[in-house]
C-alpha cells in the first residue's frame, strides 16, 4: 500500500486528463466510464488504506515521493500520510464523491458540456485527495488551491450566463481573501518550526520546545483560522457559499456541501495540537456558534430550494467549528461526516425534484410532489430528518455530541445559541419539506410563461402530469446516501479517532478527555426535544394552520423579520458598499490622479518641458561661428581631462 | 558556446540579407530556423551546466582582449542567475518570430532583421562579464527595440516609441558616468597593473578597496537610476503601459518576457554587488516603492479598458514582487526573484501572444468589445485560463513557487513589507479573473464576433510549449532551484563579506 497511494489522487486525474482532452470525441458511453471509474478506483484504494491503518497495528501508511519546493533549508516534499483522521475522510470522498458521479450520469445526460462536467469533477476529487493525503501543510495547500479552482469552474459552468460567472469569480476571490491569512500562516510557522510537516508541527506546538513566545503561536493559529473560514464559509467569509449554488446540483451536494467546505474543520483537526497550544479555539467556537445562528436565521425565509440548503451547509459548518473550538475535534469530524451522508442525500434529492420540474427551482411553485414523487419525497424526508437531529438518525448523534461536548467545557452561552439553532434546523428544514412536497402543486399556475433559468435556456413549466420520478442511476445512489443518513450516527468516529491519538501520540485528535457519559442522557433528550418542536413547529405553520405565518408577517417585528432575513442581513449589499465600491474609485481616482495626472503629465510631462526650455536656450549658442565653437570645444576637453584625471588620481 | 548562442542571430541577419533575395517566406523561415537554432544550443548549455555550480561556470567563460589600451575585454560567462534568463530569452524569440508570421505584413526583412538583433542584445547582456561589453549590449538592444515600436506599432507608436526611448536613455546614461567613475576606483587600486572593466576584477577590487559611503550612494543610484526604469519600479513605470500597448505582439512578448528582467537582472549583478552599503541603505526605500508597485500596478489593472494596458500594469505589480524578492537579501528572496523572473517571462509572454491572437482577429483590444469568446474559441479560452492562473499564482503552476518563495524570503526578513506584498495576491486573482469573465465569459453580446475563428495550428505550436513549461516548472521546480540556488549562496556570501565589513 505504501507505494500505491499516489495513484489515489492520480487515477481521478487521469480521469480529467482523459476526459478534458478527449472527452469531446469520445462517445457518451466512454466520457461516462472514464468519469467513474477513477474515482470508483480510488475509492476501492482507499478502502484498502483504510482497512489497513484501522486494523493490526494501526500505523500510518507514508509515502514520499521527492521534494515539490525546494530551496536552501526548505523543503517541501511531496510527503503521502494516511492515519486514522485521513483514513476517515478518504472514504468519506471518495465514497460520496463516487455516488455523485453516478448520479450525475443522470443529471447531466443531456447537456452538451457532458465530458467537461466531469473532467472538472474528476479533477475536484484529485485535488481534494490531495489536501487530505498531504503530510505538510505547502502541499495541503496545492489541494486546498486546487478544490477552490474547480470550485470556480464549476459554479460558472454555465458560463454563458454572466451571473454564474460572477458567482464563480466571487467564490474565488472571497477564498483568496481566506487565503492571503492562510499563507501569512504558512510563511509563520516555517520561520517558527523551520518545517511545514504536521506532525512536526503538532508535536512542537505541544511541546513548545520551539517556540519562546505564546503570541506566535496565537498568530499562526488565528491566521489559519482565516484561511478555514473562507474555505469553509464562515463569519465574515461565508458570503460566496449560498451564490454558489449557481452551479450544477451534483456539484452542491459534493462540493458545496460534503467535502470541500469541510476543509477548514479538517485544517483544524489536522493541527489540532497547534489550535489547542494556540489559544484561539474560544474564538472558533464562538464564530462557529454565531455561523450556526446566522445561517438558520436566513434560511427560514429563502425560497429557493438550492439557497435553504445553502444556508443549511453554511449553519451546520458552524456547528463543525463549534465542536472544534470547544476542543472536540474527533466530534467535529463525526458531524463533517454525518452531514456529508444526509446533506449531499438533501441537495441530490433536490436535484431530483429540480430534474422534473426542468429546472424550476422556486419552492412556491412546487408542493405536492409526494404524491408524484414518492421516492424522492422518501429519501428528502430521510435526509430532512437527520438535518434535524431527529432521535436516532445520524444528525442526532452528531450534533448533540458537539452540544454535549460545548456545555461540558462550561460555554454555556454557545451552548445556548446552538440549542436554539437546533430548533431552527428543524424548522427552516421541515417547512421547506411542506413547501416542496405536501400541500397542492402550484407550478402550473403560470401555463405558457417560460422564464429563463440559470443556465440561459428557456424553462416551460412543468405541466402537473408530466412530472416524473428520476431515473434509478439518480435515485440508486439517492437510496445508499438514505441509508447512511439513517444508520451513520451509530458509527464512533470520535472513539476511533481518539482511540488513533492515544495509541500513535501524534495527531492529537481529540485532545479533550472523553469523559464519561454523566448528562449525555440528558443531552439526547434535550436533543430530540429540540428537533420535534421544531418539526412540530413547521407543520403547524405550513400544514396544519397556513393563515400562522401570514399573521405573524403582519406584526411589525414579523415584517422586520422577515425582510432582514429574506434579504440575507443585507451584508452582500453592505460589503459592496463598504469594501467593493470603494475599491474600486479609489483605483479609479489613483488611475487618473496619480498615474495620469501627477507622473505621466507633471512629472514626466514637466520633464520634457524642461528639456525643451533647456534645449531653445541652449540653441543660442549654435552661433554658426567657428570662433565660438572652437571655445566651447576647448572648454569642453579641458573640463572632461579633469574629471577625468579627478577620477584617476 | 556562450558565444555562439549570442552572435547566431547575428549570423542569421547576415544569411537574411545575403540569401533571402526579398522572399518573404524566406526571410521568415531563415529567421525562424536561426532563432531555433540559438534555442538549441542554449538548451545544449542548459543540459550541460553543472546545477552545484557556485557563481559563474569556469569552462563556460570564454574571454578575448579587445580594446586593452582602455581595459575592454570581450568577457562572457554564465552562472545559475543567468542561465535560465539566456534560455528564457532564445525561447522567446522563435516565439516572437512565429506569432507574427501573419500579422507583420510589412517591411518583412527588416523587422525580422530587428528582432534578431534584439536577441543578440539580450542574451549579451546576461552574459556580458565585462562592464563595457554589458553596457553595449546593453544600448544596442535599445534600437531594435525602439525601431519596432515606432514602425510595426499600432496607433500612437511614434508617441510610445520616443517615450520608451528617452526614458531608457535618460538611466542609461547616468549608468555610463557612474561606470567610468567606476573604473577610474579601479585603476587605482589595480595600479600598475593594467586598469581593466573585467567584472570579476571589480568586485575583488571593491572587496578589497569599498568605495566610501557618499561615493556609494551616488553610484548606486545612477545605476539604479537605470534599472529602476527598465524593471520598471513605481514611480518610473509610465513608459510601459504605452510602450507595451502600441508595440506588435513580437514586441510585447519581448519587453515583457525579457527586457523589463534586465533591470532586475542589473540590480542583482551589479548594483548591489557593487554597492552593498548603499544597496542596504537603499533597500527599505526599494522595498517600500516595490510594494507600493505591486498594489498600485494592481489597483491600476482593475480600471483599464484596453487588454494590453491591463496586462501591462499587471507586470509592474509583478515585478514589484521580483524587486521586494532580491531586496530581502536572503536565499529564498532572491532565488524566487529569479525564478519568478522566469515565470513572469512565460505566462506574461502567453498573455500577450494570446491577445495579439485575438488583435489580429478583430483588431481591437479594448475588452468590452469581447464577452463570451470562450464558446467560439474553446481551445483559446483553455490556454487564457491555464495562463492566468499561471500568473495569479495557482499551485502545481509555475507562479506559484516563485510567489511563495519570495514571500517566504520577504517573510524572513521583514514582516510588515511581507503581509502588504501578499495582499497583492488577493487583488491579483481579482483582475485577472475580471478579465477573464469580461473577455471569456458570459453570453456573445457583441454579434462582430460571430465569425471569430478559434486558434489555428502555428498558434498552438507556439502556446502549447509554453502550456507544457507553466505545468512542468509548477511540479518539478527543483530542477529548476537546483541550478539557481548555489550562485544565489555564492552571491550572499560575498554581499555578506562586503556589506558587513565596516
Amino acid at each position: 500500500m505504501e507505494s500505491a497511494l499516489i495513484l489515489i489522487p492520480i487515477l481521478p486525474f487521469l480521469g480529467f486528463l482523459i476526459n478534458g482532452l478527449l472527452g469531446h470525441k469520445m462517445p457518451r458511453r466512454a466520457v461516462s466510464f472514464f468519469a467513474c471509474a477513477g474515482p470508483a478506483a480510488a475509492a476501492i484504494l482507499s478502502l484498502l488504506a483504510f482497512q489497513q491503518v484501522a486494523g493490526g497495528e494501526g500505523k500510518a501508511i507514508v509515502q514520499s515521493l521527492g521534494d515539490w519546493i525546494r530551496a536552501g533549508s526548505l523543503h517541501v516534499p511531496f510527503g503521502l500520510k494516511v492515519d486514522h483522521l485521513s483514513g476517515v475522510m478518504l472514504l468519506v470522498i471518495t465514497g460520496v464523491g463516487t455516488l455523485i458521479h453516478v448520479y450525475s450520469l443522470g443529471y447531466m445526460r443531456d447537456d452538451p458540456g457532458y465530458p467537461r462536467f466531469f473532467a472538472y469533477l474528476n479533477l475536484f476529487m484529485a485535488a481534494m485527495l490531495v489536501l487530505v493525503l498531504a503530510n505538510n501543510i505547502v502541499l495541503l495547500f496545492l489541494g486546498w488551491e486546487g478544490v477552490g479552482l474547480c470550485s470556480y469552474l464549476l459554479i460558472g459552468f454555465w458560463y454563458k450566463d454572466l451571473s454564474n460567472a460572477r458567482a464563480g469569480m466571487k467564490a474565488f476571490v472571497v477564498n483568496r481573501v481566506g487565503d492571503f491569512g492562510f499563507v501569512l500562516g504558512v510563511f509563520l510557522i516555517f520561520v517558527t518550526f523551520g518545517t511545514f510537516e504536521f506532525d512536526a508541527l503538532n508535536a512542537g506546538a505541544a511541546a513548545k520546545v520551539t517556540v519562546s513566545d505564546s503570541s506566535t503561536l496565537w498568530w499562526i493559529g488565528i491566521l489559519l483560522f482565516v484561511g478555514a473560514t473562507g474555505k469553509s464559509a464562515q463569519i465574515p467569509l461565508y458570503v460566496w457559499l449560498p451564490d454558489a449554488m449557481a452551479g450544477p446540483t451534483p456539484v452542491s451536494a459534493l462540493i458545496h456541501a460534503a467535502t470541500m467546505v469541510t476543509s477548514g474543520i479538517y485544517l483544524l483537526a489536522r493541527l489540532s495540537g497547534l489550535f489547542v497550544a494556540s489559544g484561539v479555539l474560544p474564538i472558533v467556537a464562538t464564530i462557529g456558534a454565531l455561523t450556526a445562528l446566522l445561517g438558520a436565521l436566513i434560511a427560514l425565509t429563502q425560497t429557493d430550494i438550492k439557497k435553504v440548503l445553502a444556508y443549511s451547509t453554511v449553519s451546520q459548518l458552524g456547528y463543525m467549528f463549534l465542536g472544534a473550538g470547544v476542543g472536540a475535534f474527533g466530534v467535529a469530524v463525526f458531524h463533517l461526516v454525518t452531514h456529508a451522508f444526509f446533506k449531499a442525500l438533501l441537495f441530490l434529492a433536490a436535484g431530483a425534484v429540480i430534474h422534473s420540474l426542468h429546472h424550476e427551482q422556486d419552492m412556491r411553485k412546487m408542493g405536492g410532489l409526494l404524491r408524484k414523487l414518492p421516492i424522492t419525497a422518501t429519501v428528502f424526508l430521510v435526509g430532512a430528518l437527520a438535518l434535524s437531529g431527529f432521535p436516532l438518525t445520524a444528525g442526532f448523534f452528531s450534533k448533540d455530541e458537539i452540544l454535549h461536548e460545548t456545555l461540558h467545557g462550561g460555554h454555556a452561552l454557545l451552548y445556548a445559541v446552538g440549542f436554539v439553532t437546533a430548533i431552527l434546523t428543524a424548522f427552516y428544514t421541515f417547512r421547506q419539506f411542506c413547501m416542496v412536497f405536501l400541500g397542492e402543486y402550484r407550478g402550473s399556475a403560470h401555463e405558457g410563461h417560460g422564464h429563463h433559468d440559470t443556465r440561459g435556456a428557456l424553462v416551460h413549466h412543468a405541466d402537473s402530469s408530466e412530472i416524473r420520478e428520476s431515473p434509478w442511476v439518480m435515485l440508486g445512489p439517492l437510496v445508499i446516501l438514505g441509508l447512511l443518513s439513517l444508520g451513520g450516527g451509530f458509527l464512533d468516529v470520535p472513539g476511533f479517532l481518539l482511540g488513533a491519538a492515544h495509541e500513535t501520540q501524534a495527531a492529537g485528535v481529540g485532545t479533550e478527555a472523553h469523559g464519561p457519559d454523566t448528562g449525555k442522557l440528558t443531552g439526547w433528550i434535550l436533543g430530540g426535544s429540540a428537533a420535534i418542536v421544531g418539526i412540530l413547529a413547521a407543520f403547524t405553520a405550513f400544514q396544519w394552520s397556513p393563515g400562522l405565518v401570514t399573521r405573524l408577517q403582519g406584526t411589525t417585528p414579523g415584517k422586520i423579520f422577515a425582510r432582514l432575513s429574506y434579504n440575507k442581513f443585507y451584508v452582500d449589499e453592505a460589503y459592496d458598499l463598504l469594501l467593493v465600491r470603494p475599491f474600486s474609485a479609489v483605483s479609479l481616482i489613483l488611475f487618473y490622479l496619480i498615474d495620469r495626472a501627477l507622473i505621466d503629465c507633471v512629472l514626466v510631462g514637466g520633464t520634457g518641458f524642461f528639456v525643451r526650455l533647456t534645449g531653445s536656450a541652449l540653441r543660442r549658442i549654435q552661433t554658426g561661428r567657428i570662433p565660438t565653437y572652437t571655445v566651447l570645444l576647448v572648454a569642453g576637453v579641458v573640463g572632461l581631462l579633469t574629471i577625468f584625471l579627478w577620477a584617476a588620481g | 558556446m556562450i558565444s555562439i548562442i549570442t552572435f547566431l542571430p547575428v549570423a542569421t541577419v547576415l544569411a537574411l540579407l545575403l540569401v533571402s533575395r526579398g522572399s518573404e517566406r524566406a526571410v521568415r523561415f531563415i529567421a525562424l530556423f536561426g532563432s531555433l537554432a540559438t534555442l538549441g544550443f542554449a538548451l545544449a548549455l542548459l543540459f550541460s551546466f553543472s546545477p552545484e555550480t557556485r557563481g559563474f561556470q569556469p569552462q563556460l567563460t570564454e574571454q578575448w582582449r579587445w580594446i586593452q589600451s582602455l581595459g575592454v575585454s570581450y568577457k562572457v560567462g554564465l552562472d545559475g542567475i543567468s542561465l535560465f534568463l539566456v534560455v528564457l530569452a532564445a525561447l522567446l524569440t522563435p516565439i516572437a518570430i512565429l506569432s507574427s508570421w501573419t500579422s507583420v505584413q510589412k517591411r518583412i526583412l527588416e523587422f525580422h532583421i530587428a528582432i534578431l538583433l534584439l536577441e543578440t542584445g539580450m542574451i549579451g547582456v546576461f552574459v556580458a562579464m565585462d562592464l563595457v561589453l554589458f553596457y553595449v549590449f546593453w544600448e544596442v538592444m535599445l534600437i531594435p527595440m525602439y525601431l519596432l515600436i515606432g514602425i510595426w506599432g499600432s496607433g500612437n507608436r511614434i508617441y510610445a516609441a520616443v517615450k520608451f526611448f528617452l526614458y531608457t536613455v535618460a538611466g542609461s546614461l547616468l549608468m555610463f558616468l557612474a561606470i567610468l567613475y567606476l573604473h577610474g576606483h579601479v585603476a587605482r587600486h589595480l595600479a600598475p597593473l593594467p586598469a581593466t572593466f573585467d567584472l570579476e576584477v571589480i568586485y575583488t577590487v571593491l572587496k578589497a578597496h569599498p568605495l566610501g559611503s557618499g561615493e556609494q550612494l551616488a553610484l548606486f543610484l545612477a545605476f539604479a537610476a537605470s534599472f529602476a526604469v527598465k524593471v520598471p519600479l513605481f514611480p518610473f513605470h509610465t513608459w510601459l503601459p504605452d510602450a507595451h500597448t502600441e508595440a506588435p505582439t513580437a514586441g510585447s512578448v519581448i519587453l515583457a518576457g525579457v527586457l523589463l528582467k534586465m533591470g532586475t537582472y542589473g540590480f542583482l549583478r551589479f548594483a548591489i554587488p557593487f554597492f552593498p552599503l548603499a544597496s542596504l541603505e537603499a533597500a527599505p526605500w526599494i522595498c517600500a516603492l516595490a510594494i507600493v508597485g505591486i498594489i498600485f500596478g494592481a489597483c491600476m489593472c482593475l480600471v483599464q479598458e484596453d487588454m494590453k494596458r491591463l496586462v501591462a500594469y499587471s507586470s509592474v505589480s509583478h515585478l514589484g514582487f521580483v524587486m521586494l524578492g532580491i531586496f530581502a537579501f536572503n536565499l529564498r528572496g532572491i532565488s524566487g526573484g529569479v525564478v519568478q523572473m522566469i515565470n513572469h517571462g512565460i505566462s506574461t509572454g502567453a498573455l500577450f501572444l494570446l491577445i495579439g491572437a485575438m488583435y489580429e482577429r478583430r483588431h481591437t483590444r479594448m475588452i468590452v468589445e469581447y464577452g463570451g469568446v470562450a464558446a467560439l474559441a474553446p481551445r483559446f479560452a483553455v490556454i487564457f485560463f491555464i495562463t492566468t492562473f499561471s500568473s495569479i499564482g495557482l499551485p502545481f503552476l509555475n507562479g506559484f513557487v516563485g510567489e511563495f518563495l519570495i514571500l517566504q524570503g520577504a517573510f524572513e526578513a521583514n514582516r510588515t513589507q511581507a503581509v502588504l506584498a501578499t495582499s497583492g495576491v488577493v487583488l491579483g486573482a481579482v483582475y485577472m479573473l475580471v478579465l477573464c469573465r469580461r473577455l471569456l465569459l458570459g453570453p456573445m453580446s457583441n454579434p462582430e464576433n460571430d465569425h471569430l475563428t478559434d486558434l489555428n495550428r502555428r498558434e498552438l505550436g507556439f502556446l502549447i510549449p509554453l502550456v507544457l513549461l507553466m505545468v512542468a516548472l509548477g511540479i518539478f521546480s527543483p530542477w529548476l532551484t537546483d541550478r539557481v540556488t548555489p550562485s544565489v549562496e555564492h552571491w550572499l556570501d560575498r554581499w555578506a563579506q562586503v556589506s558587513s565589513s565596516r
